[in-house]
């Protein structure tokens, strides 16, 4: 067993895990953070997409010992005060999602697209969502939900 | 879907590391950016007993040109290497490979030197470090090594690095006046192994090719050169005729196997017509420098 300290969503936890946990049975298992969901488990789907120290990766396929010292931002720590963030208010806004599965994944990457490219070009999006798969193809609302983010956050609306 | 026990040690210095790797022999396996490790140990394809993290070796993370070379360190990300203003404008077929490896999310963590020392045909970055020339750059408890790229790659998953070696950093030669270089693939999807592709890195005299390296991906068993190819190439005027004879040759000496992604016969005609327009794609490039 090892220990690690990973500072998730703004709280800082210390666990006893064994280093072959990976960082997505982390979140959800051990601090029941059940929003980042598992779906192909072999680093195809995206799913399981989180910020790790502000950059968008796949959490099965990092070992939870990896993450010791970081800061780690789930689906969950995007809202403040009870306010959506503007990537999650876009997914509402502009019917983002069918079932939802592959959306808490794909808004991180959105979140992390913004961050790098704040006024993206559709074609951009379509790119920088080029990991995260939606199983009810429904990549044409979740573009437009993104276009919606970067207007908000650049001061549209 | 869950790893094989493991010990784990993250060493903060390249002499720890490699006095880890001293210690535990072949029972070791060094992390890097964990996309092609993990999922190997999730699916106990990796089962090893040791894990050696070097995410923290941050001194591996560099791309600079010095002494007429471009020097890349192993633990640089790809994300890092699509983003390089001195890529983008001075190695194309680098820059051209980077963005079209995995996709976005898994480019933030894996590793150039990972991609190498896995010797996975079906990576993208030998086709490429083939084609430049490179030279791998090893650290062992007897010092560097320097072993060339055409001596790297030695079979299915293996290559010229010792147990107890380990990749440091990537030299590529910086192309000279009127070179040009081009990576085109064809996947079934983003993410996907390539079905075919082909890295070409070549200098013009005029309408002359002088040198050409061709490399290929996932048309073979250990990463291969098309050398017939480039023998088609160089001292000729390109034409068509010239091109289209590279493009046989390559169809012709590349060994692919059928899977889900094609018969053989279709990756090898995939094969010639790829190779021509990476080639010219490289010589509107080598004519524009």
């Amino acid at each position: 067993m090892t220990e690690i300290t990973v500072n998730v969503n703004g709280k800082s936890y210390t666990r006893e895990i064994e280093p072959r946990m990976l960082l997505v049975h982390f979140i959800r298992d051990v601090l029941g953070l059940t929003g980042t969901n598992i779906g192909c488990e072999t680093s195809v789907c995206g799913a399981c997409t989180i910020l790790m120290d502000g950059q968008a990766v796949k959490s099965c396929t990092q070992l939870a010992v990896q993450a010791d010292g970081s800061d780690v931002t789930t689906i969950e720590g995007l809202a403040s005060n009870g306010d959506l963030h503007p990537v999650q208010e876009g997914f509402w806004e502009k019917h983002g999602l069918q079932c939802g599965y592959c959306t808490p994944g794909m808004i991180m990457s959105g979140v992390d697209l913004l961050k790098n490219n704040p006024n993206p070009t559709e074609d951009e999006i379509r790119h920088g969502i080029e990991g995260n798969l939606c199983r009810c193809t429904g990549y044409h609302n979740i573009v437009k939900a993104i276009q919606y983010a970067a207007e908000k956050m650049q001061g549209g609306n | 879907m869950i790893p094989g026990e493991f010990d784990y040690y993250s060493p903060t210095t390249l002499d720890e590391a490699l006095s880890l790797l001293q210690e535990h022999g072949d029972d070791a396996k060094i992390l890097a950016g964990g996309q092609s490790l993990i999922p190997a140990m999730r699916y106990r394809l990796a089962v090893p007993e040791v894990l050696i993290d070097i995410n923290n070796l941050t001194e591996l993370e560099y791309v600079r040109e010095d002494n007429g070379h471009l020097t890349i360190g192993a633990m640089t990300r790809e994300s890092d290497l699509e983003e390089s203003t001195l890529v983008k404008e001075k190695y194309h077929l680098l820059a051209d490979t980077a963005e079209v490896i995995a996709d976005p999310l898994v480019r933030n963590m894996a590793t150039v030197g990972g991609n190498l020392a896995h010797s996975d045909p079906a990576n993208d970055h030998p086709a490429t470090m083939l084609a430049y020339n490179a030279k791998i750059i090893a650290l062992g408890p007897a010092g560097t090594r320097v072993i060339p790229i055409d001596d790297f790659f030695t079979g299915l998953f293996e290559n010229a690095l010792e147990e107890n070696e380990i990749l440091t950093q990537i030299r590529l030669p910086r192309p000279g006046p009127n070179s040009g270089g081009a990576y085109i693939k064809v996947e079934r999807k983003v993410g996907d192994y390539a079905i075919s592709a082909i890295a070409v890195q070549l200098t013009m005299d005029g309408d002359t090719c002088t040198a050409a390296r061709i490399g290929l991906t996932n048309l073979s068993p250990t990463p291969m050169r098309a050398k017939n190819a480039e023998q088609a190439l160089i001292g000729q005027v390109i034409t068509p005729d010239v091109l289209e004879a590279a493009g046989q040759a390559a169809a012709a000496e590349c060994n692919p196997s059928a899977d889900l992604r094609g018969s053989v016969d279709y990756k090898r005609d995939l094969t010639r017509v790829l190779t021509k327009r990476a080639l010219t794609k490289a010589i509107e490039r080598a004519k524009g420098a």
